[in-house]
């Protein structure tokens, strides 16, 4: 995929044309850091927070519950098919903040950038911030921007803070999960994984796969106005379906048995993996959710979750049982069973 | 999927698991030869659909485990040669060598990268004349071909600056080697699909007939399995010993000639040491005198090896099929993915791996309640 060039289309790119690439001086503190907010930034994310430029974005507060999240993203390449760090940086916190039953509001973001960088990237990458934080509906209300020399980074990092809303009644957590309870998935896995190692390794598919990203708050709030008591949530991202299912048996302290023939994995996706040797139930997602729920309550959760495209694939997996606590296990397609494991690190390509 | 949930199909397993069940009279021990067939079996549970008996275990055919330790000590040595870069495929990276491992040395600034072909790192070598690209070839005959083909094209091309480690190994020399060996309690195999799609079934009428074993070319989905093992049930209990293509959708009597042709230019048939097991003779490929120049081994001299194997780990007599994984005292304790004593707890092959990761922790369990 072309990584986008050019600053044309921003509010005032003049001066940051005069700086093509990324120079020291843009982390600096001076004039050239100044320019970077001014036509960058500040027109990007533009809101009364942040507008201010004070040290720190002063914000009101709703009474109640805050949940906080932070996040960091390296990821490589920078643009990828269906998104770029931009949409990544905005959507991973914005989906932390969502798993813990939160409305995001205000995210920070700081960028880490390295010398020769393209400004047009950067433009791109910042776009697509706005546009991501816009349609999750959150302000960047604050930020900052530091220069590392050529060599010492990789392009572009994003890190992003944020804080939500935890409205009242909302106990979501992944101590939560009891024996009885629905294990459903949002959609399709593996998606992400595997679209960015198309591009980042070369490899050709013969369809191109695109990342899922996508943020998942509007789904979270779906199922609590379908007045779902959803017990845990998690977006499974890296170490994939697997870790985070691992992750719910054990802080529960319960087991789960999932169907391995229901588990949605597109076929693309699945032909990849089969090739390379990985497992899609280990891959990273960045647009899906697991939610643990009452099994009385599975049908209306299912529901809600396909009220919206981004859950329309939803499906249930699995249940929570009280037996072989902390382990997942999957009932094989021909009807053997296995154990679900925690992926060891990175997943790796194998020989033959 | 096409060509591939068919063979995942829960109806026909169950009527393919309940012939076996009227087959099988008596306990029979059957090897699945190649770790692909391993990992399937376990991941799908072909195992569980099984009558008490009927046994099955792993052969030595996971490429990565049987990788010589001399020759990951060296790979490690030339990986942390100035202006080398060292190109290998991912699940090499993690198998440790005496002291270390190519992860190691990668993060303390080795260039250690992964490739997804022999081909790519050729290209590394095109874009960077001023540096020496090296590439771990080993495998089986599956990857041979390709491998072979990229010090072709260097030799064509008069790339200076690419070699190949070369350890690859042959599977018939391994299985007439098991059939030979003491202790051996294998009667019947299934043989590595992948393998014949490049070799042809030509191989293997002579073995079975001189060990009398039945020996069935099998594919790697739970139905290829569960019908190879069925065929060679069938002969077993029959007291017959052919070899039969349960694979036909891939492998045929000739293999690819295409294939054997560049592996017959650029290779040499040569004994090889194979990991946990020994040498065995004629049982893997070496460059042939007329590419011995693309050897990395030669154009990198790293000194005498000194190899320390580790006495706990009992890869080895997993690897010839005398004992499971679990029966192995360090399995789980003190050897796992993340402690790894050998290849086969490492490797997306080992058998040990698979066990472990599929949660088999004690013999014939289900693999529930021993996790648990």
């Amino acid at each position: 995929m072309p990584e986008p060039s050019g600053i044309d289309g921003w509010t005032c790119p003049v001066p940051l044309r005069e700086t093509p690439t990324i120079v020291m001086g843009h982390g600096g503190g001076g004039r050239l850091s100044s320019e970077l907010i001014e036509h960058l930034f500040l027109p990007a994310f533009r809101n009364p927070a942040l507008e201010a430029r004070g040290d720190a974005a002063v914000m009101e507060v709703p009474s109640g519950r805050l949940a906080f999240s932070t996040d960091a993203h390296v990821v490589r390449p920078l643009f990828f098919p269906g998104g770029s760090i931009g949409e990544l940086a905005v959507y991973g916190t914005v989906n932390d903040l969502a798993m813990a039953g939160a409305r995001p509001m205000h995210l920070s973001a700081s960028f880490i950038l390295e010398e020769g960088f393209p400004m047009g990237h950067l433009s791109a990458i910042v776009g697509r911030m706005a546009e991501a934080a816009k349609r999750a509906k959150v302000a960047i209300v604050t930020g900052d921007t530091k220069v590392v020399e050529r060599g010492h980074g990789d392009g572009c990092y994003i890190t992003t803070s944020g804080i939500g809303e935890v409205p009242e009644g909302r106990l979501v957590g992944p101590d939560r999960a009891r024996a009885g309870d629905a294990v459903l998935v949002s959609g399709t896995i593996g998606d992400h994984g595997v679209a960015i190692l198309s591009v980042r390794e070369g490899l050709e598919f013969e369809s191109e796969i695109v990342s899922d990203l996508a943020p998942l708050s509007d789904l979270v709030e779906r199922l609590f106005s379908a007045s779902v008591a959803v017990r845990a949530m998690r977006d499974p991202t890296r170490g994939g379906l697997a870790a985070t299912l691992v992750e719910i048996a054990a802080r529960s302290g319960v087991g789960m048995v999932l169907d391995e023939e229901a588990v949605p994995v597109r076929s693309e996706v699945r032909g990849a993996c089969e090739l390379l040797g990985l497992d899609p139930m280990m891959v990273a997602n960045e647009g899906k959710l697991v939610a643990i729920v009452p099994e009385d309550q599975a049908e209306t959760a299912l529901a809600a979750l396909r009220s919206l495209p981004i859950g329309r694939e939803a499906v249930r997996i699995g249940s929570v049982v009280a037996e072989h606590p902390g382990t997942v296990v999957m009932k094989t397609s021909i009807g053997g069973r296995r154990v679900v494991s925690l992926p060891m690190g990175e997943q790796l390509p194998r020989i033959c | 999927m096409k060509y591939l949930d068919e063979f995942r199909d829960g109806a026909i397993a169950r009527a393919l698991a309940d012939e076996i069940r009227q087959i099988v009279t008596k306990p029979w021990v059957v090897m699945e030869v190649c770790g692909g067939q391993t990992h399937s079996i376990l991941r799908n549970g072909v195992d569980q659909l099984l009558p008490e008996g009927v046994e099955l275990v792993h052969g030595p055919g996971c490429p990565v485990c049987v990788t010589p330790l001399e020759v990951i000590d060296r790979a490690l040595a030339i990986a942390q040669k100035p202006g080398v870069i060292f190109c290998s495929f991912g699940d090499m990276l993690r198998v440790p060598g005496s002291s270390t491992d190519l992860f190691r040395v990668k993060a303390e600034g080795a260039d250690v990268r992964i490739v997804y072909s022999p081909l790519d790192a050729l290209t590394l070598a095109r874009r960077d004349r001023d540096r020496q690209v090296v590439f771990f070839g080993i495998g089986f005959e599956t990857t041979a071909p390709a491998n072979a083909m990229a010090v072709k094209l260097a030799s064509d091309e008069g790339l200076d600056n690419f070699s190949m480690l070369v350890s690859h190994v042959l599977v018939p020399p391994a299985i007439e080697a098991i059939c030979r060996s003491k202790g051996n309690r294998v009667q019947g195999f299934l043989a590595a699909g992948h393998v014949c799609t490049v070799m042809g079934t030509r191989q293997y009428p002579a073995i079975a007939e001189r060990y009398g074993v039945p020996i069935v070319v099998t594919g790697f989905e739970p139905i290829d399995l569960l019908e190879g093992i069925r065929r060679a049930l069938v002969q077993l209990e029959r007291g017959e010993a052919r070899v039969e293509n349960a694979y036909a959708r891939v492998v045929s009597e000739e293999g690819n000639p295409a294939a054997r042709a560049v592996l017959d230019e650029v290779f040499e048939v040569t004994d090889q040491s194979w990991r946990g097991i020994g040498r065995i003779p004629q049982s893997g490929w070496r460059l042939a005198p007329s590419y011995r120049g693309f050897d990395a081994a030669e154009r990198f001299d790293v000194g005498a090896i000194r190899t320390v194997e580790s006495p706990e780990c009992r890869s080895g007599e997993v690897l010839q099929g005398l004992i499971t994984p679990p029966e192995c005292a360090a399995f789980g304790t003190v050897c796992t993915p993340r402690t790894p004593l050998g290849a086969t707890m490492v490797s997306s092959e080992g058998a040990c791996a698979a066990y472990f990761l599929n949660g088999r922790r004690k013999r014939g369990t289900n693999g529930v309640a021993a996790h648990a």
